[in-house]
């Protein structure tokens, strides 16, 4: 059986309809005027604006199309949507006639039916009759419209001149372009641009011979498409398709769950046949990403059926001894013992655990539990210690909340956006696309990145001010913005005297007007002359409302925690805070970093960001969890690999972690590791760190289990799942059967069982339940009783903390500085095709798009290094030296390299320091001092040196790397 | 691991050289360490100001010194 299609009323919607009303809480703004029209004598009133076509599918009428649909701006090409009105001449198209009160509309007539045969007949004659055998039947539009009009004849006949010897483009890995089966509505080139803002499509030739055309190659692979499928959904029939559906045939069932990338999190259709994902198509209904994707939640899902999945627990003695698959009984015995024996052995604080962002709410909940209860301790971190740290630490001192203040329709709203240290087309696409749209808008753009980022300059986008700081200074010109707004008296006074802490206000008055805050002492430090960094004063602070958006550029630097200050700061200055379209919102790296951090994985913090020194919160937890909770803060990442160099901590559960791949100073992370009892790891791929684990626990990907993401805008969204795990349970479960073997009673049935404990203790998240994110799609915390169906605008009439808080926030230097031998500073970002250190993308096609990491370099740099564009050349810091190829590019300023670490051979941290965040350690990724020259190939020998991959992964192989 | 430790403290401290007061910033390292720090590294610095303390910054030690004043065990 196919599924059911979600209804498409044929144009998009204007102002609010009825039914819509406090869904999440979006009340609409203002209430908009109605018009009642009559179709078909059917009476239906609908918002100002809208079109013919929609008013009729509101009544319950459909009106036969094929350019249109709800997605998109109505375009009015095709004809098919004719209709009669009351006192009006000819036959308007009613996707593009906007309802007039009183208007009479006439959806069907002999006249219609006659005009509509015309047009489909003309349609057909230029296309395949082999529906049977079409990868879309049953799934196509022109099939439907064909019934519809009731077409019997094609009196053309099919002897003409056609276009159904076309050749397929079969280039994109994931979808297929069938030039025979295009009817050129044009409604594939309006998604790439209206939706996706890419721009990539365009009709070529006109009337009978126009053609649909990626650009500028004609080819889609190799043309400016980033694959992000919008086309692919909007094509009404098979000239664009899946060519999972082609080999598999449409799927029969469809589950709702949220992409496991980014921080956007995307929600999708699974779409099934029996327990095999034929598509994942993104959910119109989903306020996270209206109906749109990337290339990485669209298709790059296939990393979960590939032949490297380990599915069998397996142990071994030491390291240096091969893996042998166990049974799952054997497995949580044996971690539950060793963990008992080294407590009793070393103590209370010498084991612990780090959890992973990339799992769900329940998972690091259930995994703070176990540290906190069984191992009885506070010996548990999370990887969003090496990203957004310093988010959770600057935001609550300012704000009084470790969140993001607004969610991301709040773009729409917004009159300027700031973006600091963040590249969003890449990193976080569809909510770029979202920013892009509003940008065509008309919103204006200030960028700080020591890159020319996409954004800066893009079709129909330009940046009014690009401040190329280098690397490391975003204290130094925030801080200088702020000089500037003061000087020029750009503040918002009259917020800051109701909303803020006066006397922190002033104190931090006295010491930002200090001249060595000024823009002309931060010019040559940061690199950007003073006046530009006087225009972005002026332009941020007279523009409302403005919208600071930033990502790793700011948290990734040993000011990262001061650097989220100032941001906070410039955003109170200018009275931009609790407001929609304003705020500081970071743009989170990882799928689950904001939920991870929610639900108490760091070792000072219990859920909601309740410190552990808390009594009345420690009482809680004491009493649901009927144990004593330690009353003072447990060890970071860090501090657990210092410890164990010392031999005070000898035992770490690994939950979807690699800290070898990801946390900073590799060698200390080894030898870290290699100093311990007992490693766990649970995950779906042996990994880097696999190579110093005792204990291997296979996981499951998100499409194997039940549970919930949070993403960058607090909100919550069920994951479900679509399969059955690989290896026979789902991880929450394992946790707690080792808990269970430890001792420690724990019995829950299913992933919602844990949410609702959390609901329980935690009060930003009493009002959420499993049953709630089904009925209501998704929840944005806080969600309690005065706000049951959660919060999208944080500190509106006040803040989370009472009064808002200036924190002084002083210009330190790095450590890290460019010297004779290191000349140049590093500093590093993603690309859209891969995530992170590129697990899952790697074992996809998007590989076709990337197979390496590249290293950007500006023209001077490279001449006087007699490197060209395409050189292999060799990265050498203080700390190690990788090896790849450049590209030559004015993008990054002189003196300024930029490179991508998504491949293992090139991991970052062999580059990178040990430099961190003054508050939390979050690594100081984005800066470090390097020289670079050009290798001669051969190189095979250096690459191993640095690579190191291939071998020692024990017993199973691991193939495609 | 002492240099480690060293290292952060005197990064914090530098954080908060813009107060106006030292009794200020060394109140705000003072409660940083102990709101952040585990015990055991809040004690293995405690034992390096008093055996030497020579690579401290000066507010670091100020703060140490609340530290080990009787609100310690709280
Ligand atoms: S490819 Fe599909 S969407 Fe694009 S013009 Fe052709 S039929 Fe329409
Ligand atoms: S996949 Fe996306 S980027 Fe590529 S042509 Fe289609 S809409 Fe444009
Ligand atoms: S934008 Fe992020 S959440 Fe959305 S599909 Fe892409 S990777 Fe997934
Ligand atoms: S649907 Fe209205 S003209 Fe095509």
């Amino acid at each position: 059986m196919l599924m059911e299609k979600s209804k498409d009323l044929g144009t998009p919607r204007r102002g609010w309809e009825r039914g819509l009303e406090g869904r999440n809480g979006r009340h609409p703004e203002k209430p908009v005027r109605e018009v009642t029209v009559s179709i078909d004598g059917k009476e239906v009133s609908v918002p100002e604006g809208t079109s013919v076509m929609r008013a009729a599918a509101l009544a319950g009428v459909g009106v036969p199309k094929l350019c249109a649909t709800d997605t998109l701006e109505p375009f009015g090409s095709c004809r098919l949507c004719l209709v009669e009105i009351e006192g009006k001449r000819g036959f308007p198209a009613s996707c593009t006639t906007i309802v007039e009160p009183g208007m009479k509309v006439k959806t069907f007539s002999e006249r219609l039916a006659g005009l509509r045969r015309g047009v489909m007949e003309l349609y057909i004659s230029d296309h395949p009759l082999d529906c049977l055998t079409c990868p879309a039947d049953g799934d196509c539009e022109l099939q439907d419209m064909a019934g519809d009009v009731g077409l019997r004849e094609v009196r053309y006949g099919y002897a003409g001149k056609n276009h159904l010897e076309a050749e397929k483009d079969t280039s994109n890995p994931y979808f297929t372009f069938d030039p025979a089966k295009c009817i050129v509505c044009s409604r594939c080139v309006r998604a790439c641009d209206e939706i996706q803002g890419t721009f990539a499509l365009t009709v070529e030739g006109r009337g009978f011979d126009s053609l649909i055309q990626p650009g500028p190659t004609g080819e889609f692979l190799s043309s400016e498409c980033v694959s992000c499928g919008a086309c692919v959904l909007a094509c009404p029939t098979s000239a664009l398709m899946e060519k999972a559906v082609i080999d598999l045939g449409l799927p029969s069932e469809s589950t709702d769950t949220t992409c496991a990338y980014c921080g956007v999190g995307c929600s999708f259709h699974a779409e099934t046949k029996g327990t095999t994902v034929v598509r994942m198509t993104p959910n119109k209904e989903s306020l996270s990403n209206h109906g749109h994707s990337c290339v990485k939640g669209r298709f790059a899902w296939s990393y979960a059926s590939s032949r490297d999945r380990v599915t069998k627990p397996m142990v071994r003695r030491s390291i240096e001894e091969p893996w042998q698959e166990v049974s799952w009984q054997e497995a949580i015995q044996h971690v539950a013992s060793e963990f008992l024996r080294i407590r009793d052995q070393y103590g209370r604080y010498s084991i612990g655990a780090v959890s992973s962002s990339r799992c769900t709410n329940e998972e690091d909940y259930i995994v703070q539990k176990l540290v906190r209860a069984v191992f009885r301790n506070n010996n548990i971190d999370t990887c969003a210690r090496v990203c957004h740290s310093p988010t959770g630490y600057g935001l609550k001192k300012a704000f009084g909340e470790s969140a993001g203040t607004n969610p991301f329709d709040s773009v729409d709203q917004a009159n300027l956006i700031f973006v600091v240290g963040a590249n969003p087309t890449d990193g976080h696409p569809v909510f770029g696309s979202r920013m892009k749209q509003r940008l065509r808008a008309g919103a204006k753009l200030i960028v700080a990145d020591p890159r020319r980022i996409d954004l800066v300059r893009t079709p129909h986008i330009e940046a009014q001010i690009h401040l190329p700081l280098r690397p490391g200074t975003n204290v130094a010109l925030l801080n200088a913005i702020a000089h500037a707004i003061l000087e020029e008296k750009l503040e918002d006074r009259a917020y800051i005297e109701s909303r803020c802490d006066l006397a922190a206000f002033e104190q931090w008055c006295e010491f930002i007007r200090r001249p060595e805050n000024s823009p002309e002492a931060m010019a040559p430090v940061t690199g950007v002359p003073a006046e530009t960094i006087r225009r972005a004063a002026r332009l941020y602070a007279t523009i409302k409302p403005a919208a600071i958006y930033y990502g790793l550029g700011v948290t990734e630097h040993s000011q990262g925690s001061t650097g989220v200050m100032c941001l906070a700061n410039l955003a109170m200055l200018t009275g931009n805070v609790g407001i929609e379209g304003g705020g500081v919102n970071p743009l989170r790296g990882q799928n689950n970093v904001q939920g991870a951090c929610d639900v108490g994985s760091f070792p000072h913090e219990l859920s909601g960001y309740r410190h552990v020194s808390d009594e009345k919160t420690r009482r809680n937890f004491e009493q649901a969890w009927n144990v004593e909770i330690d009353p003072e803060p447990g060890f970071r990442i860090t501090n657990m690999l210092s410890a164990a160099t010392i031999g005070e901590f000898k035992g770490l559960y690994m939950h979807g972690e690699d800290l070898v791949q990801s946390d900073p100073d590799a060698s200390h992370v080894i030898e870290g590791l290699r100093n311990m009892e007992l490693v766990v790891l649970h995950d779906i791929f042996l990994n880097e760190s696999s190579r110093y684990a005792h204990v291997f626990l296979p996981g499951c990907s998100f499409l194997e289990k039940d549970g919930t993401f949070t993403n960058a805008e607090r909100r919550i969204q069920l994951v479900r799942q679509v399969m059955p795990p690989l290896c026979g349970k789902q991880e929450w479960e394992v946790i707690q059967e080792i808990a269970q073997a430890m001792g420690y009673p724990m019995h829950y049935h299913h992933a919602s069982e844990i949410m609702d404990e959390i609901a329980r203790l935690t009060p930003t998240f009493s009002g959420v339940s499993f049953e709630k994110l089904a009925r209501l799609g998704s929840v944005q915390w806080p969600c309690n009783e005065r706000a049951p169906e959660g919060t999208p605008v944080m500190h509106r009439e006040q803040f989370v903390r009472g009064k808002g808080f200036f924190a002084l926030t002083g210009y330190v230097p790095t450590k890290e500085k460019v010297s004779e031998r290191f000349p140049l500073l590093l500093t590093t970002g993603r690309i859209l095709f891969h995530y992170n250190v590129g697990t899952q993308t790697r074992r996809t096609p998007n590989s076709t798009w990337s197979k390496e990491d590249l290293l950007e370099i500006h023209p001077s740099d490279a001449e006087e290094r007699g490197i060209r564009d395409g050189d292999k050349t060799e990265l050498r810091s203080r700390k190690g030296s990788a090896i790849m190829r450049c590209v030559v590019t004015e993008r990054v300023a002189p003196g300024t390299v930029y490179a991508t670490f998504h491949f293992p051979e090139n991991r970052t941290n062999v580059l990178t320091t040990e430099n961190s965040d003054w508050a939390t350690n979050c690594p100081e990724y984005k800066v470090t001092a390097v020289q670079v020259s050009r290798v001669f190939e051969p190189v095979r020998h250096e690459e191993r040196v640095n690579g190191k991959t291939a071998k020692g992964r024990g017993a199973v192989p691991v193939a495609g790397e | 691991m002492i240099e480690d430790l060293v290292q952060m403290a005197n990064q914090i401290g530098d954080f908060f050289r813009s107060y106006p007061s030292q009794a200020e910033a060394a109140a705000g390292i003072a409660d940083h360490l102990r709101r952040f720090w585990s015990p055991s590294m809040r004690e293995k610095l405690i034992d390096y100001a008093q055996r030497d303390g020579r690579d401290l910054s000066e507010p670091v030690r100020a703060a140490l010194a609340l530290l080990q004043a009787p609100a310690e065990r709280s």
